[in-house]
């Protein structure tokens, strides 16, 4: 929708944005820059471009190690965020139940609270019950923290779903458990999908929770945090760019599902927003 | 187990396939249907007519089993409908927007039924085929719900309904989203679909006119009470109530006062057989003719007044007609007849005006 | 429509889940900062007030704390500035390109924030991109040593972290607000600043206010930030409480200030509900 014409539009304002586009991209400019550069992180100009941080990442058992731990926490992160965030956006939009008010700000919570409250309190919880400490209280740190994500997202897809589509189903003399499967999955499948990604992409990186909840191995986020007290290196770039490459590609990947479903609803809008109504 | 008759309900030739008794249903403080009770024949074409808000869709939804009566009971042959969920109800539904599933092509959402039933294949596909084009739909067979109009997605939906059998078929609004012409051409090809197949349907509409052309019966619904059942020539001949008279068809209401067997409105007076004390009668305006000075039999009314307004309807013409005493009335004549203005006698015949109540008899 | 065995069957699972990891963990915490250490450093389960009395009484936590919230209001108010003007130049600007910036405006949030802290580091630092640059160019014959290791650091990282959070919920507002409101403005003979601040600007206050709770709850309880690029004036309450846990081993000292911290984000949620709701005409 356009709704100036652009000789009305006052140059500052293109300016201004400019800029902040600049201020967002240039940390991720240099970090992708400097993993080329042969004499390590910082110094201007560059020297000496260079594949050599590659060649040491690529030979780094313990960061690979963790890559493995990561990718392993984010599936398991996204498989029970989705088992209980899907049956929570059903009953919060479809049950009465008492406390179903302090349950809603409850599930949505972690989305807005620091990570540390949420790390923390795990913490606690996993001492008192003398649970040790291993990727998977960092699973069911992350899992449960994201959650949230799951329930705004199919939350907000179930709003946009026609009630009479299930009516039809049961009408037609499917019980709810077909209906389910039939009509509702199938019909929240870009929603589903999209809070994956999001899922996904968000446990990979999550650092505040995983960082009390962490046992011997290392998630990658901690295993890069525990180099970077270590000192600087340009593999560390590496690696970042690395991930950064494949967080374009699923942003790609999510753009063109949504284009080819013609939703237009934006994830991240979504679980932003889901703090006005949801949350607060 | 028998099921008890319901009283003061006509009953067709068939026996009943539905019974609904005295069903309320009230959300929260807002009572949405009170006290219903109605039966529906076997091969009947039913309409519930009203008002949006009169509680029409939440009946059918009662008997879908998307609702739940806050009370009374719903019994099909000799089965309690209403304690079983709605895919236990051998009920089938078009759906007003028609819910077709978007993410299954046509083929895919008639055969959903059977699908879930676990039919075998082969016989799934011989009844969606038979069903397809029982509809003249078998072209898009492949197509997604999408892809087609209105008038097809309406067609698909009563394929998707009636491939399962269902002994009986509701219908909600479901030609409300088509354009006129299409939706009069729908009205004959559910009629003669309804003869067809011989099962019973409940059809819901706000459209009167739709009403009188399609049912058997017309069960006229206000605020969440019945006002009448009855077939569309009783219904609109002999209305029950003044709300009925007015909702079917024009009509004059006059509020008369009866004394000794005379109903007196003003200057008019004709002979009634009603006791002493306010009375008010529908008088259809195709009742009343233009009269003369000639003498007439006893048992006609004649009136003097002005034509205020004349509206053209194509075959007929309805004018408004300013009488002595305030009343006005509007008298339906042939179009094009000349001579219809200024001052004009009227007359009608006694027994075409119809007492009528002010609210419906408590059954 | 949905029979009791559906409804008991979606809620029962979340309800139990997180009542076991959301509600357990948050009341023993509550329960924890009752408790004490013994000086054979052993949780004393005794209940009593002494943890309160003590963030009462000391005033590094309070000067912390109330440092961290100038930190978060910092970060608030640069993310507004930021974020506004970019989401109304999309907004009403954008043009054929909108989609593709609104997507630039994403990405970042999509890079890990680990890494993008540790990129300012790289860039702030005294033999850092910018210190060098700066050199190179002779505005500077020494390093800036302000730069990293500071509030400045913490507040800068903080603010280009949660811009895009900032500007999301404002953008999606204004997109909200219907064409034909800005044409009948003008249509009524308001000039475009009228137009601004009179009706786009109030029409958008519940985006602002979504996105300022967001930039500030996010930055008051981080910890990352301030031990990478903070230094010792860049210490934020988050970071005491990591020590408590951590090498001070003082689990209840550090609960009771966690708890502070979930009640003040709880009240700034409840806060920032009623202030939308009031600035909301939907």
């Amino acid at each position: 929708m356009k709704r100036h014409n652009a000789t009305s539009r006052p140059s500052w304002l293109l300016f201004h944005a400019l800029a902040v586009f600049a201020f967002l991209y240039l940390p991720i400019a240099v970090l992708v820059l400097y993993s080329f550069n042969g004499e390590g992180v910082g110094g201007f100009p560059p020297h000496h471009l260079t594949l050599d941080w590659y060649r040491t990442l690529f030979a780094d058992g313990p960061i690979w190690d963790a890559v493995l731990n990561s990718l392993y926490v984010a599936l398991a992160a996204v498989v029970i965020a989705l088992g209980f965030g899907v049956p929570a956006a059903l009953a919060l939009e479809r049950a009465q139940f008492p406390g179903k008010a302090l349950f809603r700000r409850l599930v949505l919570l972690p989305l807005i609270l620091p990570g540390i409250i949420t790390g923390l309190s795990l913490l606690m919880l996993f001492n008192v019950f003398g649970i040790k400490l291993s990727l998977l209280t960092i699973v069911l740190g992350h899992g449960t923290a994201l959650i949230s994500v799951a329930t705004t997202e199919v939350f907000a897809g179930l709003q946009k779903l026609d009630r009479a589509q299930e009516e039809a189903s049961l009408d037609l003399g499917a019980n709810y458990w077909q209906t389910f499967w039939r009509i509702t999955v199938p019909n929240l499948k870009l929603p589903m999908i999209g809070a994956a990604l999001l899922i996904f992409t968000l446990s990979m990186d999550e650092i505040a929770v995983s960082f009390f909840l962490i046992g011997r191995d290392n998630t990658l986020p901690l295993e890069i945090w525990g180099r970077l007290r270590r000192g600087i290196t340009p593999e560390i770039n590496a690696v970042s760019t690395i991930i950064f490459l494949f967080s374009l590609l699923a942003i790609v990947f999510w753009y063109r599902l949504r284009v080819r479903g013609e939703a237009p609803a934006e994830a991240e809008v979504e679980v932003v927003t889901a703090l006005e109504g949801g949350v607060a | 187990m028998t099921v008890p008759r319901v009283a003061g309900v006509k009953q067709q030739s068939g026996a009943a396939l539905l019974t609904i008794r005295k069903v309320a249903k009230a959300f929260g403080k807002n009572v949405v249907l009170r006290d219903i009770s109605l039966d529906v024949a076997e091969g009947e074409f039913l309409t519930i007519l009203g008002e949006s808000g009169s509680g029409k869709t939440t009946l059918l939804r009662i008997i879908a089993g998307f609702e739940t009566a806050s009370s009374g009971e719903v019994w099909m042959a000799e089965e309690r409908l209403d304690r079983l969920p709605p895919y236990r109800r051998r009920v089938n539904t078009v759906f007003q927007h028609y819910a077709l599933f978007p993410h299954l092509t046509v083929e895919e959402n008639v055969a959903y039924g059977l699908r879930v039933a676990k039919r075998p294949e082969a016989e799934i596909r011989a009844r969606v085929g038979e069903a397809l084009e029982k509809v003249k739909m078998s072209p898009f067979a492949k197509a997604k719900p999408a892809k087609i109009s209105g008038g097809q997605q309406q067609r698909i939906a009563l394929a998707r309904a009636l491939v399962n059998r269902p002994r009986l078929l509701l219908l909600d609004e479901p030609l409300s989203a088509l354009d006129a012409n299409l939706r009069r051409q729908m009205q004959m090809e559910l009629k003669s679909l309804q003869r067809e197949v011989g099962i019973s349907f409940i059809f819901v509409t706000h459209d009167q006119e739709e009403a009188m052309v399609m049912s058997d019966r017309i069960a006229l619904l206000r605020s969440g009470e019945l006002e009448q059942v009855a077939t569309p020539r009783d219904i609109y001949s002999r209305p029950a109530t003044a709300y009925v008279a007015q909702f079917i068809g024009h009509t004059n209401l006059l509020k008369a006062e009866v004394r000794a067997g005379i109903a007196c409105c003003g200057s008019l007076q004709w002979p009634v057989a009603l006791p002493d004390g306010p009375a008010q009668f529908s008088l259809r305006p195709e009742n009343l003719r233009l009269g003369s000075d000639k003498p007439a039999s006893p048992t006609t009314v004649r009136v003097r007044g002005s034509v205020v307004h004349r509206a053209f309807h194509g075959a007929t013409e309805l004018i408004r007609v300013h009488c002595a005493d305030g009343i006005t009335l509007t008298v339906r004549i042939p179009a094009g007849r000349s001579g219809v203005t200024g001052d004009i006698v009227l007359e009608f015949s006694a027994e075409d005006a119809i007492p009528v109540r002010e609210s419906p008899e408590r059954i | 429509m949905f029979s009791r065995g559906y409804k008991a069957a979606v809620t029962l699972p979340p309800l139990l889940w997180v009542t076991a990891f959301l509600l357990t963990p948050y009341l023993l915490m509550f329960c924890y900062s009752f408790w004490s250490v013994s000086p054979a450093q052993i949780i004393v389960h005794s209940w009593n007030l002494s943890n309160y009395g003590e963030l009462a009484r000391v005033d590094v936590y309070w000067q912390t704390l109330l440092r961290s919230m100038w930190i978060a209001a910092r970060v608030t108010i640069f993310s507004l500035l930021l974020g506004y003007p970019l989401a109304y130049f999309l907004s009403f600007y954008g043009g054929k390109k909108k989609d593709l910036l609104y997507q630039l405006v994403i990405i970042p949030l999509w890079v890990s924030y680990l890494v993008r802290a540790y990129a300012w580091k790289t860039i702030l630092g005294s033999d850092g991109v910018l210190n060098t640059l700066l050199q190179y160019v002779h505005v500077t014959k020494h390093p800036l040593e302000f730069l990293l290791y500071s509030p400045f650091a913490v507040v800068l990282t903080l603010t280009h972290i949660y811009t895009p959070f900032a500007f999301l919920p404002i953008y999606a507002a204004l997109e909200h607000i219907p064409h034909n409101l800005v044409e009948a403005s003008h249509d009524l003979g308001a000039s475009p600043g009228q137009t601004f601040w009179k009706i786009i600007f109030p029409l958008s206050i519940p985006g602002v206010v979504a996105g300022a709770t967001f930039a500030f709850v996010l930055s008051l309880g981080d910890f990352l930030a301030p031990l990478l690029l903070g230094g010792p004036s860049g210490i934020m309450i988050s970071n005491i409480v990591v020590s408590l846990f951590g090498a001070a081993y003082n689990w209840p000292l550090g609960a009771a200030i966690s708890f502070c911290m979930l009640l003040l984000v709880v009240s700034l949620l409840f806060l920032s509900e009623r202030l939308e709701k009031k600035w909301s005409y939907a």
